[in-house]
């Protein structure tokens, strides 16, 4: 089912980015481009230590230095109670949130913040941080998420008694919950099964790696107001955490987004904005902030490393009777892994009747999981997909055909629970298969792999506002920071409500004072959600529009039509009056009622699930275990798109981003539980060259509860690429990889050893 | 706060003096593209920066007796435009464009990348293979040296206190001679070598090879020349039994560790597949 496209003026082209210009220019304002009078640089100080008690802070010499402002510790940061609060797909807790943005007696990993200086010039700010004196005593450490699970672990939090077990555990661990999911009866199934695949995995932690770093500009004001400028992917949610970080009114606070580098999931929670506004409030001054790109590697969420089992049995006709699967993700240095969406997720693309996922949530010696582009899902998503390659090639069908036999539909129960509404899964099957890609002949040492992923997306609040200029332009506003290309997507929006011009439309992302409460950039919300109150807020506008005309032509509102961009009389009856354009009407609002604007503000709900089916062809240099992505197909069921070329890169980003993560990129740690790679050197992403052009396919099966059909895109491209990539090596070498990165030694290694 | 001076001499003879008074508290800036990144990350403070761009001979690329005398500041985008090189000596000029980005390339040098001293430096395995001299400028006057003298260990070189690399010496080459550099990275560009391999050699009419340097780089505290090497190649046409040799011997030679770019196991098994691909590009270029 493809929607109608033709209909449209505007949604589905690929108009001239808003926010283009200034990103080749260099003009745009990022995180670390604003500049105050009298402005101060603050700095952080870090603990080299994986895991130590804090004996002692000596700042004395540093606040003593010529230059220096202000010096801060956890002894300047409130402690909070520990609360759960929802952010994004993900649960957050104040308590540790504090704990995290300065080590509060205890540093839990290698570049956990144990101070911060604020000074007159970056070199007495570093020559302040040498000054501080920590007395540490350095504490047994553990990365690997198994290690941390096993009784005789050092043991992060005395506190952490593992919840979801019943009885409560007496006995600390880093096990902070268990998470379980089940229907049907798994064992029931595997009796019934004719073929039964079970298999180890293990992915490592991989960095969001935007490339802008975090940055923030914070000003505090005598009377107790404060502004702040900073890149986030949610300018509104940075404002509730630092008012409750620094104990301010809501009111009191101000936040700006930036222009944003990237974020894909790691900016939506804060490090240096508490810290900046703390150390403002205490000198007096603005302060700038600004990670080094080691510091981002150090400090700022990665997503988990893990380890998981999947089993999953078949019938002989390919029928899935039951799957199962353990899940263990690391957290980090505080709770909150995003085991919950990884187990959620793991059987969700397909239709089985017995399903039982265990989830472990595993605290360990190093920086706090962020968001990353569908969270927890790709990493359970790859074993099971991996798993079902697997299967298809013992059965002897092919792995579009088994997906194609067990796919979710509209209808099927998902094993996490509700039923599937309109979902595209299918269709993403049935065009991969059609593409010329999937039959292209294979070279030697080549192989082709396959792979599905399925995310959720969500909806939640929005808000936006429409200001009909005096000459007829727009000015739109959303709290949305445009990380994705969303005000191009809410431009077309709008105009294609209106029925104007793209190009009348200004989109602007607004600070936090000037429209209505916008959640966070993620979860694939914002084309969804934000847009949803952007043709909410337009239609307001053309029903004001409507009203201007009937006040013009004296006539009823109701015989009024707004049609193509203009007002017209509804049909003969209603009169014989020119049409008026937007311009028209904008030049007489002050007599007709005064100034055009409308605002929306809404909870979305009825987001649409994706899913997407990958096709990935490699070639492996079987002397030195070098794996060449040759081609890349991206097949996805985006509802329906808004900016195409927007939606493309959004395919085509996830995409490399999953290709990374299988081939090249984790995080390496030292004897000493340091990590080893905290820079681009070293931390692997894939550069231009490494990947083909991704060639993608969107699929438009459209979201029913949207106006114009969308179901969000930005996640679900991240999910396949593992396993594609995966099953295209075990196609090209006949040996399964059940450990992320499949990096060279790797695979020479898996080569030598035949297995 | 301890301050840095910046010096930008014309001369030689005056850059030589500013870097022997330093007493050692002074970096030599060429390319910048190592020196910045070790500045900014904390790893040296030296108090004086002596940039050696505006001395004429270091950045000049001269014809001398059928062979090239290379500047130390050359860029690697300036040789890599230079026809005469290119044609001389493809390996070498290959290594060197192998260095990071088309950025890093309008600056970096050659002259850079082996005073670092990094075991993994691309530029170095094809300048040991093609038998480059380097002139060596210091207080009490000029001397030469091979330049697989140069390097000592990580970081260390053979380079007295107020001496400076000037320039590399590429010998005119016999007919019928090719060399080549490969070098193994995870990716396909912006990576450190986890393997350097560089060879250099001529045949006969017949095809045989009658001369051969076989360079290793990333494999030891510093870059190995292989007689062994050499040896497997000379009196060969460079058939199956002379690449077994070869890559026994770039594996014998090998002394690496293990670290976050790669295992002992795995760069000891490259360095044999390198050598051999590396000679057979080598023998291409020279069957012409």
């Amino acid at each position: 089912m493809t929607v109608e496209s033709k209909k449209y003026k505007w949604v589905g082209t690929s108009p001239v980015r808003p926010d283009g210009n200034d990103k080749v220019t260099g003009r745009a304002k990022f995180g670390a481009d604003l500049m105050l009078p009298g402005m101060l640089t603050g700095k952080v100080l870090r603990s080299p230590h994986a895991h130590a008690n804090i004996k002692s802070i000596d700042t004395s010499k540093a606040e003593a230095l010529p230059g220096v402002k202000a010096v801060i510790t956890s002894a300047d940061v409130a402690e909070l109670e520990s609360e759960w609060v929802p952010a994004g797909e993900l649960q957050l807790n104040f308590r540790d949130l504090a704990h995290n943005i300065m080590a509060n007696g205890k540093a839990l990993y290698d570049g956990h913040a144990v101070a911060a200086v604020a000074a007159t010039s970056a070199a007495i700010a570093d020559a302040a941080l040498d000054l501080i004196k920590v007395d540490y005593e350095v504490l047994p450490h553990v990365i690997d998420v198994e290690e941390a699970m096993e009784a005789d672990a050092p043991v992060l939090h005395a506190d952490m008694f593992t919840d979801g077990v019943t009885p409560k555990p007496t006995k600390a661990s880093n096990i902070f919950k268990e998470v379980d999911i089940a229907v049907g009866d798994v064992e029931a199934g595997f009796a019934k099964a004719d073929l039964v695949v079970e298999r180890s995995f293990k992915t490592a932690p991989v960095h969001q790696a935007y490339l802008e770093p975090h940055a923030a500009v914070a000003s505090f004001s005598e009377d107790g107001q404060a502004e702040l400028w900073c890149c986030t992917q949610g300018h509104f949610v940075v404002r509730a955490y630092c008012a409750k970080l620094l104990g301010m009114d809501i009111a009191d606070l101000r936040v700006t987004a930036s222009e944003i580098g990237g974020g894909f999931g790691g900016k939506t929670t804060v490090y240096l904005e508490p810290v900046a506004l703390m150390l403002s409030r205490k000198a007096g001054k603005p302060v700038r902030a600004v990670m080094t790109r080691d510091e981002v590697f150090r400090a700022s969420g990665p997503t988990s490393g893990a380890a998981s089992w999947v089993k999953v049995g078949v019938t002989n006709d390919g029928t899935i009777v039951a799957g199962e699967a353990i899940l263990k993700y690391q957290a980090g240095a505080f709770a909150g892994s995003p085991i919950q969406p990884g187990c959620m997720c793991a059987f969700a693309p397909y239709d089985i009747e017995n399903v039982k996922v265990k989830g472990y949530d595993v605290v360990t010696n190093r920086s706090k999981v962020a968001a990353y582009r569908a969270p927890g899902a790709p990493i359970s998503e790859h074993a099971v997909e991996s798993v079902i390659d697997e299967i298809a090639k013992k059965l002897g069908m092919d792995p579009i055909e088994l997906r194609e036999k067990n796919a979710a539909r509209e209808g099927t129960n998902a094993a996490y629970g509700p039923k599937f509404g309109v979902i595209g899964f299918a269709d993403t099957l049935a065009a991969a298969k059609a593409h010329p890609h999937y039959s292209a002949p294979l070279g030697p040492n080549q192989g082709r792999g396959v792979a599905s992923g399925f995310w959720f997306n969500i909806g939640g609040s929005s808000s936006a506002t429409v200001n009909v200029n005096e000459d007829g332009t727009l000015a739109l506003a959303t709290g949305s920071p445009d990380i994705g290309g969303s005000r191009a997507s809410m431009a077309i929006m709008a105009a294609e409500t209106l029925g104007i011009e793209v190009t009348d439309v200004r989109p602007i992302v607004a600070d936090t004072a000037s429209l209505g409460y916008t959640f966070l950039t993620g979860g694939s919300r914002v084309t969804f959600a934000t847009g949803m109150a952007v043709i909410e807020a337009s239609k307001k506008i053309a029903l004001e529009l409507r009203e201007r005309a009937a006040k013009t032509w004296d006539i009823s509102v109701d015989a009024v039509i707004w049609e193509d961009g203009l007002a017209k009389p509804a049909g003969a009856n209603a009169g014989d009056f020119e049409p008026l354009t937007l311009a028209d009407l904008a030049a007489k609002a002050n007599q007709t009622g005064g100034p055009i604007s409308s605002a929306a503000s809404l909870n979305a709900e009825g987001a649409g699930p994706g899913f997407g089916t990958h096709i990935c062809d490699v070639e492996v240099d079987p002397e030195t275990g070098a794996v060449k992505v040759l081609r890349y197909t991206a097949v996805q069921d985006c509802g329906q798109a808004i900016h195409k070329a927007y939606v493309e890169g959004q395919i085509q980003g996830g995409a490399a981003q999953g290709i990374g993560w299988a081939l090249n990129e984790e995080y390496i740690y030292d004897e000493k539980g340091r990590l080893d790679n905290a820079s681009f050197l070293d931390y692997r992403i894939p550069v231009a060259s490494d990947l083909p052009m991704i060639d993608t396919v969107i699929v438009e099966v459209a979201n029913p509860t949207h106006p114009y059909g969308v179901r969000g895109v930005g996640e679900v491209p991240i999910i396949p690429p593992m396993a594609t990539v995966a099953n295209a090596i075990d196609s090209a070498i006949g040996i399964r990889l059940t450990e992320l990165p499949m990096s060279p030694p790797r695979v020479l290694a898996a080569l030598d050893n035949g297995s | 706060m301890n301050a840095l001076t910046y010096e930008s001499p014309g001369s030689l003879d005056e850059a030589v003096k500013l870097l022997a008074a330093a007493k050692g508290n002074a970096k030599v800036l060429a390319g910048g593209t190592d020196l910045l990144v070790q500045l900014r990350m904390g790893m040296i403070k030296p108090a004086m920066i002596i940039d050696i761009k505006k001395i004429p001979e270091l950045t000049a690329i001269n014809e001398e007796n059928g062979g090239y005398r290379v500047g130390a500041s050359v860029s690697g985008a300036v040789l890599g435009e230079h026809d005469g090189m290119k044609a001389a000596w493809p390996g070498v000029v290959e290594a060197f464009e192998l260095i990071g980005s088309t950025q890093i390339q309008g600056r970096a040098s050659m002259g850079g990348n082996l005073c670092n001293g990094s075991p993994a430096a691309d530029a170095v395995p094809a300048m040991i293979a093609a038998d480059a001299v380097c002139t060596i400028a210091g207080p009490n006057g000029r001397r030469e040296a091979k330049v697989e003298d140069i390097v000592t260990g990580p970081g260390q070189t053979s380079l007295a206190n107020g001496e400076i690399v000037v320039d590399f010496l590429f010998p005119a080459r016999p007919a019928r001679s090719g060399d080549a550099y490969l070098r193994f990275i995870p990716r396909t560009e912006m990576d450190i070598a986890v393997v350097g391999a560089g060879i250099s050699l001529t045949l006969d009419d017949a095809g045989v090879c009658t001369d051969a340097r076989v360079a290793l780089g990333a494999v030891a505290p510093t870059q190995l020349l292989l007689q062994d090497g050499a040896a497997a190649l000379i009196g060969s046409k460079l058939d199956g039994a002379a690449m077994e040799k070869l890559d026994a011997a770039a594996r014998a030679a090998c002394r690496p560790i293990t670290d976050k770019r790669g295992t002992i196991e795995y760069r000891i098994k490259v360095a044999g597949v390198l050598a051999r691909r590396a000679a057979k590009i080598a023998q291409q270029r020279a069957e012409g």
